[in-house]
C-alpha cells in the first residue's frame, strides 16, 4: 500500500526546554511563543530538564532540533556528552542549539561558542539574542524558507 | 418488582448479585466455583441456586455479566520510548480492563516476535510516535507483527501519519486491524478513549467467542466488559457522580486478589506542594495499575520474595518455617482451604497488608527535592494522592479479613517514606457485599441508581 500521497507537509518540530538544575521559566515561554508564531511546532519540556528527557521527547516526536536554554552558568557541565547520547539514540542528524548565560564569569563569547561547538552544538547564542535569529538560523540549517 | 441480575465470571469464582431496582437495594449475593473447563453455565447455575435460597424466586428483567475467566483479556502492547508511548500504551490497556502480558519498546526483535507467538495474546495494542512524529518504529513493528504466524487482532493507536500504511501491512498478513486515534497524539498528552472503545468492541465481538464463553450468551444479555473494566467503571461513576446524583469526590480503590492486586485512583493528582514541578508522563484522572506479583494465593510466593520472609512472618506473628509451609499450601489455587483456620487468617492478613502497602506505593506519585542555585525545588512524578479523602477496600482478602481497616491503613501516607504521595487523612470504606463490579455493570443502564446503591452499601470502617 502506497501512502506517500497522504503525507501532508509537516511542520518543523523542535524540542525546547531549560537544561539542568535551572528554574528560569520566563525566557523559555517567550521563545516558545516566538517559534510558534513562525509556524514551528514546539514540544516544550519546561524547566529542570535532563539530557535524557530531551532525547526521549525528540525521539518520540521525530524533532528536527533540540533548543536549550541555560541561564545559571552551569550549562557546560549539563551539556557534556549530549551529542554522543543523541547518536547512541539514533538521532544522528538532529540539530542542537543552545543559548543563555552558558558559563560563570567573564569568558569572551567566542571562547564559549568554540567550547560548545566542540561539544557538538550547531548553534550557540550569547545572552540577549532575539528569538528571530534562532528561527532564521533554524530554517537555514534545515534548508527551508 | 424489577429484578436485575449481575454476574462476574471470575477466574476462580462466579459471583452473582441480585438488585431490586425499584427499592434500589441489593437483594442478595452468592458465589460458586467457575466451571470454565466444562461448561461455564454450570458454575452460574450453582451460584444462582445459592442466591435463590437467599432471595426467593425472582424474575430478572435484565442479566448482565463481566468476565475475567479463561485468563481475562490478555493483551500485549508496544510503543517507542519506555517512559512515553510504551507507558501510555500500558495505561490505555489497563484502563480497558486488560491483563497486560508485556509491553515492548523500540523496534521489535526476532526474539520479541517469538515471545509474542508463544504467549498468544488475545489482542495487540500497537503504538509509537506522536502524531507527525516518529514513523520508523511503528512501520518496523507492523512488519514484525505481520510476520507472526498467529491470528490475533491488532489495534493501531500510534502516529496517525502512518496509520493507513500500518493497517495495510497488518491486513495483508490476514490479521484483523483497527486504526484509531493515537494514545499520545501530542507529546505528553494522553488520549485513551478511542483505543479503549476499539478494545471493548473486539472483546465483545471476538474474544468472548474465542474463549468459548458464548454458550452462556443465551442465558444472559451478554458479557459486556472485562471485570476490571466494570470495577473502574463503578469507581468513575462513584467519584464523579451523574447529572442527578452527586459523586463522592476523589477516591482510591484497592482490590486485593489471589493472583494480583489492583489499585484505582480517581483524582487529578496535581501537586499539593506549592511550586512543585511536574516531571514525566502526565497520568489520567482514572488510573488503574495491576501488580501481578502481589496476591494472597497464587502470587503468595512472589509477594514473600518481594519483601523477604522475615517481614511477612513479623506481620503474621508466626515463625518463618511454619509460614513457609503454609505458603506452599496456599499457592495452589485449586486447594480448598478451611475458612476457620486461625493461622491462615493471620497469614492472609499479613499478605493483604503487604500487598496493599507495595501496590499503593507503586501506584502513587513520588516527590523529590533538588537543590538548585535558586534554592530548593520539588519535582513530582506521577499523581499526588495526598488529598484523597476516601480509600475503598474490595476483593476477598480485604473484605473477609480479620482486620480490614488494618489492611487499608497500609495505603496511607507514611512519615517514614515522605517522598511517596499516598493519601494523608483518608476515611476507609469497605465493599462488604462485593458489589463494585456489579454496580459498574448497572451503571451502563441505571447510573443514578448504581451511584445511590454504592453510597448506601459501602460501609465506613475504622
Amino acid at each position: 500500500m502506497n501512502c506517500e500521497v497522504l503525507n501532508v507537509s509537516r511542520k518543523i518540530t523542535v524540542v525546547m526546554g531549560v537544561i539542568g538544575a535551572d528554574v528560569h521559566a520566563v525566557g523559555n515561554r517567550i521563545l516558545q511563543y516566538a517559534f510558534e508564531q513562525e509556524e514551528i511546532k514546539v514540544v516544550n519540556l519546561g524547566v529542570m530538564v535532563t539530557q535524557e528527557e530531551f532525547i526521549k521527547a525528540a525521539l518520540e516526536t521525530d524533532s528536527d532540533a533540540i533548543i536549550m536554554s541555560s541561564l545559571y552558568g552551569h550549562g557546560e557541565i549539563d551539556c557534556r556528552g549530549l551529542r554522543e547520547k543523541c547518536e547512541e539514540a539514533g538521532l544522528e542528524n538532529i540539530l542542537l542549539y543552545i543559548g543563555g548565560n552558558l558559563v560563570v564569569g567573564k569568558t569572551p563569547f567566542s571562547e564559549i561558542e568554540q567550547k560548545f561547538k566542540k561539544m557538538g552544538f550547531n548553534r550557540v547564542y550569547p545572552p540577549g539574542t532575539p528569538p528571530e535569529t534562532g528561527i532564521k538560523d533554524l530554517k537555514k540549517d534545515l534548508g527551508v524558507g | 418488582m424489577e429484578g436485575i441480575l449481575l454476574i462476574d465470571f471470575g477466574s476462580t469464582y462466579t459471583k452473582v448479585t441480585a438488585v431490586d431496582i425499584d427499592n434500589e437495594s441489593i437483594m442478595g449475593t452468592a458465589k460458586a466455583l467457575t466451571t470454565v473447563e466444562t461448561d461455564i453455565s454450570e458454575g452460574l447455575e450453582n451460584a444462582l441456586k445459592i442466591l435463590q435460597s437467599k432471595t426467593g424466586k425472582v424474575e430478572y428483567n435484565i442479566k448482565l455479566a463481566c468476565s475475567s475467566a479463561a485468563g481475562g483479556l490478555r493483551m500485549t502492547a508496544s510503543g517507542l520510548v519506555p517512559e512515553l508511548t510504551s507507558k501510555a500504551a500500558k495505561m490505555a490497556a489497563l484502563s480497558a480492563g486488560a491483563k497486560v502480558i508485556k509491553v515492548y519498546s523500540y523496534e521489535l526483535t526476532l526474539e520479541d516476535a517469538e515471545e509474542i507467538y508463544s504467549t498468544k495474546p488475545d489482542l495487540f495494542l500497537l503504538t509509537g510516535g506522536t502524531d507527525g512524529g516518529n514513523k520508523k518504529v511503528l512501520l518496523h513493528n507492523a512488519k514484525v507483527l505481520a510476520g507472526i504466524d498467529l491470528d490475533f487482532p491488532v489495534v493501531m493507536a500510534g502516529n496517525k501519519s502512518v496509520g493507513l500504511e500500518v493497517a495495510g501491512i497488518i491486513f495483508e498478513s490476514g490479521k484483523e486491524v483497527t486504526v484509531c486515534s493515537n494514545v499520545m497524539p501530542e507529546f505528553n498528552e494522553l488520549n485513551f478513549d478511542p483505543a479503549r472503545n476499539a478494545i471493548r468492541n473486539i472483546f465483545l465481538r471476538r474474544i468472548i467467542k474465542a474463549k468459548g464463553l458464548t454458550r452462556i450468551q443465551s442465558l444472559v444479555e451478554g458479557i459486556i466488559m472485562p471485570t476490571p473494566k466494570a470495577v473502574l467503571n463503578a469507581a468513575q461513576y462513584l467519584s464523579a457522580g451523574t447529572k442527578k446524583e452527586k459523586g463522592i469526590g476523589d477516591i482510591l480503590i484497592v482490590d486485593v486478589g489471589g493472583a494480583t492486586t489492583d489499585v484505582h485512583s480517581l483524582s487529578k493528582g496535581e501537586p499539593s506542594i506549592k511550586g512543585a514541578i511536574l516531571k514525566g508522563l502526565r497520568e489520567p484522572f482514572a488510573k488503574r495499575t495491576v501488580e501481578g506479583d502481589l496476591g494472597v494465593r497464587y502470587s503468595a510466593p512472589s509477594l514473600v520474595e518481594a519483601v523477604g520472609v522475615e517481614t511477612v512472618s513479623e506481620k503474621a506473628k508466626m515463625d518463618t518455617s511454619r509460614l513457609e509451609k503454609y505458603i506452599e499450601l496456599i499457592k495452589n489455587p485449586a486447594q480448598l482451604l478451611p475458612d476457620k483456620n486461625q493461622d491462615i487468617k493471620d497469614i492472609d492478613y499479613a499478605l493483604a497488608c503487604i500487598a496493599v502497602k507495595i501496590a499503593v506505593k507503586r501506584h502513587a506519585g513520588k516527590i523529590e527535592s533538588r537543590w538548585t542555585p535558586a534554592g530548593v525545588t520539588f519535582l513530582q512524578t506521577g499523581k499526588d494522592l495526598t488529598t484523597i479523602s476516601k480509600i475503598i477496600g474490595t476483593g476477598g482478602p480485604v473484605i473477609n479479613s480479620k482486620n480490614a481497616a488494618g489492611v487499608l491503613k497500609e495505603a496511607v501516607f507514611d512519615n517514614g517514606e515522605p517522598m511517596c504521595l499516598k493519601p494523608k487523612e483518608p476515611e476507609f470504606l469497605l465493599d462488604e457485599k462485593y458489589i463494585l463490579y456489579a454496580m459498574g455493570l448497572l451503571c451502563e443502564f441505571y447510573p443514578d441508581t448504581a451511584v445511590r446503591i454504592m453510597k448506601k452499601n459501602l460501609k465506613s470502617i475504622v
